[in-house]
């Protein structure tokens, strides 16, 4: 292709961590696209800016943090400028300009020039001494002072001011933190947890001067002390200012491009001038900047697939956690803590063993989170918070975390074992807990060093080594074999879910391979993972115009039955509400008679299980059993399985409604729908529940006066009682909201996720406002369902049992005749 | 020595689906994959004798039904961290037609 031979030109100024991530995954994306120069003020290459804290408490060195050598620009043929800093951008002629006057051309610019240290404008702020906490330079002026000098002050109470603090006093110094306010790290902290920091920092030997207004810096040729508002001086031979920082956006607006706070972005990274691209610090997105390094990798991929020219991703912004990176001290805090009217709080705290936790939950959910002392499940907290999960149900336990949470015979494993698998371990690369278990099983890692270099995770900051460790400890430990949920569907793809449901629907794509290709899949034909779910999306938005993927389905459900584990099949007729007849029995019998099927069982869903037919005998089997009038049970579908019912009022002198009755009518009306996993149904007569409809995925519980819907239960490998839908006077009402729910359950949930996972996700109340409130809604849904049957409800047995379909599938290819 | 066996059309295997070739020893799963290429397995997993041919093909690997190994259609080994292989057998097309060589004894990788 031209673009091959003739390479565009892109050129990165700033060769930070934010600059840097975006060329790595585009080099990943299109590593030939782009001929790169990168341009960084620094002399170095890409190095870890968060580690600095570390550095300067002599913990690690520089070269530990190095993320990028320089050997590793030159097998990526990237021409590295280091030490060279852009004094201009010329857009009329697309060039930068460096100091010493170099012009290079660009097709495609990239801005990440960070952000600088604020410095206060005090009097003596220039005097030798004075200095900020932002790069290598900085850590090693600080490192050289603390060996000829004695005194410390640092000025700002936040998150790097305390760690500068931290590491100067570990190298040695008196150090006095001044703060103008009364909490350390308000803003990510309250008053409680602050107070408790500040405590244990004290024990440690820190010095808080707070509130304190600083006045002056005082010293002729250097620093030798600070004043403050007060009146009170402090002896300094060393200052640093860490009261925040600001954009480092000059080179951008001197260029004309539009600037408020930072430099102003689109959703796909781009500036107000479209080949000029800006990621990072500098940047200000929706009115928001940055200062933490997980947003930053979100934008970077972003910023990365749109040069990559791959790019329908868009950044939409991000919540942040923070943790402090002073060791022995366990600190986490994450979303929005300001006490408000609306806001409700679960607070706990335990001075003895010096825990604190407060939990702010808005319309059942969280928003925001502080931990002090015991932070190992501000992980799961920050993912109930980015994922705005309906908590209302755990609220009474949410406080002591996800190892305090029923989970039906798991109890008693540590947190990590409790969090799911999409639980986000590494908030700074976003690797969650299935991507390092998996990492971990496949590649065969041991060592946390290992795991940093193939998944990345506790690979920035570090904070999270503990729980990468723990993860680590119990993948090793124990069989653990659940199917992963991961965010992004599989290894084939980067995306998730609701990326490809929604890309299906807004680029009206109808086939596996148009999806793949739209969305730039990693892998030729994808995986027995990401094909079925793509398989299930594509039939749920377009009823009766995809076609069928066989080859995409799970052997079940392309042949109709269950494999055993002897590679022979199971077959489960419907039995309609649990209700059979003598000559439905009679059939079963004669039919397990005539193929000398091995067992016949009741199963757990008021049916009868034919177990152990050889999958040649199938389509005969299931003739002999359509003659009889059944048809498939779906027992291997992710679709609608069975309809429990009790005997309700047509028997029981307890039987307030005919709930055998209704059940029929349900399955009758819903079976052969897909789902995206299965769908299990129950009706009970009254109150006692005899059909144990409330762990069932939709439940009605028949009264004198109506039907209560029930639904989102389950009781296989979680156990879960369902939760109150709403209750209806009709059956014809119990319908329609129930085919609605499963509706609307068809077109959100993501493959394999059962329905109580489904209303985890999108919460109790928006399903109730679509389902029951909104009756127009609930008719709309109602209808979309009602459409799609048109083109699954028929059997599937009768069509290979008399039509021949799929007759390959029963036959072998060849039988040959070999010694 | 190779002895070769016409068992059937391409059209007879679905792309990116299997069929099975019975012979006195066992089954033989026959796979194609999406570019037309077509390989043969024995139709026993090596983890616990799941049938391969029953499983989902993606690229040039299978996934067994029954605990998800993924089996390297060509080799016939698992995909790390999963151990075994499973007896691959030779395999051409030409003009459409599908040919097989059964092998007799241990593992040998297909051409
Ligand atoms: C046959 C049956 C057991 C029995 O002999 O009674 C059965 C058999 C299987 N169950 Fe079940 N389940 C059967 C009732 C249940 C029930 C009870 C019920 O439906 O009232 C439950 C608990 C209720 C629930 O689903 O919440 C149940 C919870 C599970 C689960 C856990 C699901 C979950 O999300 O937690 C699985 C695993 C899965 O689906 O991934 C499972 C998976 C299976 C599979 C499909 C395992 C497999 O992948 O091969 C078994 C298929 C055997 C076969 O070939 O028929 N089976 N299974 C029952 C068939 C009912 C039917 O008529 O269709
Ligand atoms: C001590 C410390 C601790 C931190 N701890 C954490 C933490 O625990 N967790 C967290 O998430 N974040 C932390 N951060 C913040 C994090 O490091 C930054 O958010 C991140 O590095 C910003 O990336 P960036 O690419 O936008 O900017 P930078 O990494 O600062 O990169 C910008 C680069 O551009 C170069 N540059 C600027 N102007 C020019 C020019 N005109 N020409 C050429 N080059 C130029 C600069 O030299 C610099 O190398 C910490 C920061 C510091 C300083
Ligand atoms: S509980 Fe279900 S999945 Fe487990 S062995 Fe029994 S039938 Fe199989
Ligand atoms: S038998 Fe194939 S994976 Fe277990």
């Amino acid at each position: 292709m031209l673009e091959k031979i003739n390479k565009q030109k892109l050129v990165v100024i700033g060769n930070g961590m934010a600059g840097i991530r975006t060329v790595e995954v585009l080099l990943d994306r299109a590593p030939d696209l782009y001929d790169i120069t990168v341009f960084g003020s620094e002399p170095y290459g890409n190095y870890n800016r968060i580690l600095l804290s570390p550095v300067l408490a002599g913990e690690k060195t520089v070269n530990d943090i190095m993320l990028n050598t320089e050997q590793w620009y030159e097998d990526n043929g990237i021409t590295l400028r280091k030490g060279e800093m852009i004094e201009m951008i010329d857009r009329r002629t697309c060039e930068v300009v460096t100091v010493e006057g170099a012009r290079v051309p660009y097709d495609r610019l990239l801005i990440a020039t960070g952000s600088n240290p604020i410095m206060l404008p005090l009097p003596g702020k220039d005097l030798p001494g004075v200095i900020g906490f932002r790069d290598i330079q900085d850590v090693e002026r600080m490192v050289q002072a603390s060996t000829s000098y004695k005194n410390a002050v640092v000025i700002g109470g936040g998150l790097l001011g305390l760690e500068a603090a931290n590491g100067l006093m570990k190298r040695g110094m008196n150090v006095t933190v001044v703060h103008l306010l009364d909490t350390l790290m308000e803003r990510q902290l309250d008053q409680v947890a602050g107070g408790l920091l500040r405590k244990s920092l004290e024990e440690r030997g820190m010095v808080f001067k707070m509130p304190a207004q600083t006045q002056a810096i005082l010293g002729e040729d250097r620093v030798t002390g600070v004043r403050f508002a007060d009146g009170e001086e402090l002896p300094a031979d060393l200052v640093v200012m860490a009261v925040g920082i600001r954009p480092n956006f000059e080179l951008a607006r001197k260029a004309g491009l539009y600037c408020e706070r930072g430099i102003v972005v689109s959703d796909t990274m781009q500036t107000y001038d479209g080949r000029i691209y800006a990621v990072g610090e500098c940047v200000q997105h929706r009115r928001q900047t940055y200062g933490l390094v997980a947003p930053l990798f979100d934008q970077a991929k972003v910023c990365a697939n749109h040069l990559a020219m791959k790019g329908f991703a868009t950044y939409d912004g991000s919540v942040v956690s923070t943790k402090l990176k002073v060791t022995g001290i366990d600190l986490f805090s994450a979303g929005d803590f300001a006490p408000g009217a609306d806001k409700e709080e679960i607070v706990m705290q335990d001075a003895s063993r010096g825990v604190y936790k407060r939990i702010i939950l808005r319309d059942k959910k969280i928003i925001g989170a502080v931990l002090y002392g015991d932070t190992i499940d501000g992980p799961w907290y920050f993912q109930h918070l980015r994922d705005g999960t309906d908590v209302s149900q755990m609220r009474e336990r949410l406080v002591f975390g996800a190892a305090n949470l029923g989970d039906g015979g798991h109890s008693g494993k540590n947190s990590v074992a409790a969090m799911s698998d999409d639980a986000e371990i590494c908030g700074c690369n976003g690797v969650c807990k299935g991507t390092i278990v998996k990492a971990i099983s496949e590649k065969k890692l041991f060592t946390i060093d290992d795991v940093r270099a193939h998944t990345k995770a506790s690979s920035s900051c570090g904070s999270c080594t503990g729980l990468v460790e723990q993860v680590l400890a119990f993948t090793l430990g124990g069989d653990y074999s659940a199917a992963p949920k991961v965010k992004p569907m599989c290894a084939c793809t980067d995306h998730s879910h609701d990326d490809a449901r929604r890309v299906i629907i807004e680029n009206g794509l109808k086939t596996i391979p148009d999806v793949m290709k739209f969305m730039d899949w990693k892998t030729p034909n994808g995986c027995h993972s990401c094909r079925p779910a793509l398989n299930y999306y594509l039939l749920a938005t377009w009823p009766g115009e995809y076609r069928d993927d066989q080859q995409s389905r799970y052997i079940n459900e392309r042949v109709h039955a269950n494999i055993q584990k002897d590679g022979t099949y199971s077959v489960v007729p419907r039995m309609w509400g649990g209700v059979t007849t003598p000559d439905e029995l009679r059939a079963i019998a004669d039919v397990a008679d005539k193929f000398k099927i091995p067992t016949v069982k009741v199963t757990g869903g008021q049916r009868i299980d034919l177990l152990g037919v050889k999958k040649e005998d199938l389509p005969a089997v299931w003739a002999d059993l359509n003659d009889a009038g059944m048809v498939s049970g779906h027992a291997y579908a992710k679709g609608l399985r069975t309809v429990k019912t009790c005997v309700g009022s047509e028997w029981c002198r307890f039987g307030t409604q005919d709930s055998t009755g209704l059940g029929i009518k349900l399955e009758k009306f819903m079976w052969g729908s897909w789902t995206p996993a299965k769908v299990k149904l129950a009706v009970s007569g009254c109150p006692r529940n005899c059909a144990e409809a409330t762990c069932k995925d939709v439940g009605v519980v028949c009264v004198d006066s109506g039907f209560e819907i029930h639904f989102a239960g389950a009781a296989g490998l979680h156990i879960k009682g369902t939760e109150f839908l709403g209750k209806v006077a009709t059956e014809e009402e119990t319908l329609e909201v129930i085919v609605a729910l499963t509706q609307l359950y068809r077109e959100q949930g993501w493959y394999l996720e059962r329905m109580y996972k489904w209303c985890d996700r999108v919460g109790l109340d928006a399903i109730r406002k679509q389902v029951v409130d909104d009756v127009a809604n609930r008719k709309a849904l109602f209808s979309r369902f009602a459409y799609s049957q048109q083109f699954s409800q028929s059997d599937p047995w009768a069509a290979r049992a008399k039509r021949g379909v799929d007759r390959n599938e029963f036959t072998p290819l060849a039988e040959l005749e070999l010694a | 020595m190779t002895n070769w066996i016409e068992i059937g059309t391409l059209n007879d295997i679905p792309v990116l689906g299997s069929r099975v070739v019975r012979t006195a020893s066992g089954d033989i799963a026959v796979f194609r994959t999406a570019d037309d290429e077509v390989f043969a397995l024995d139709d026993r997993c090596p983890h616990k004798g799941g049938p391969l041919s029953q499983g989902i093909v993606h690229n040039k690997r299978v996934t067994c039904p029954l605990h998800n190994f993924v089996i390297e259609l060509r080799s016939g080994t698992a995909v790390a961290p999963d151990e075994g292989c499973t007896r691959a057998h030779p395999t051409k097309v030409e003009n459409d037609i599908v040919w097989l060589c059964v092998q007799a004894a241990v593992a040998a990788p297909a051409e």
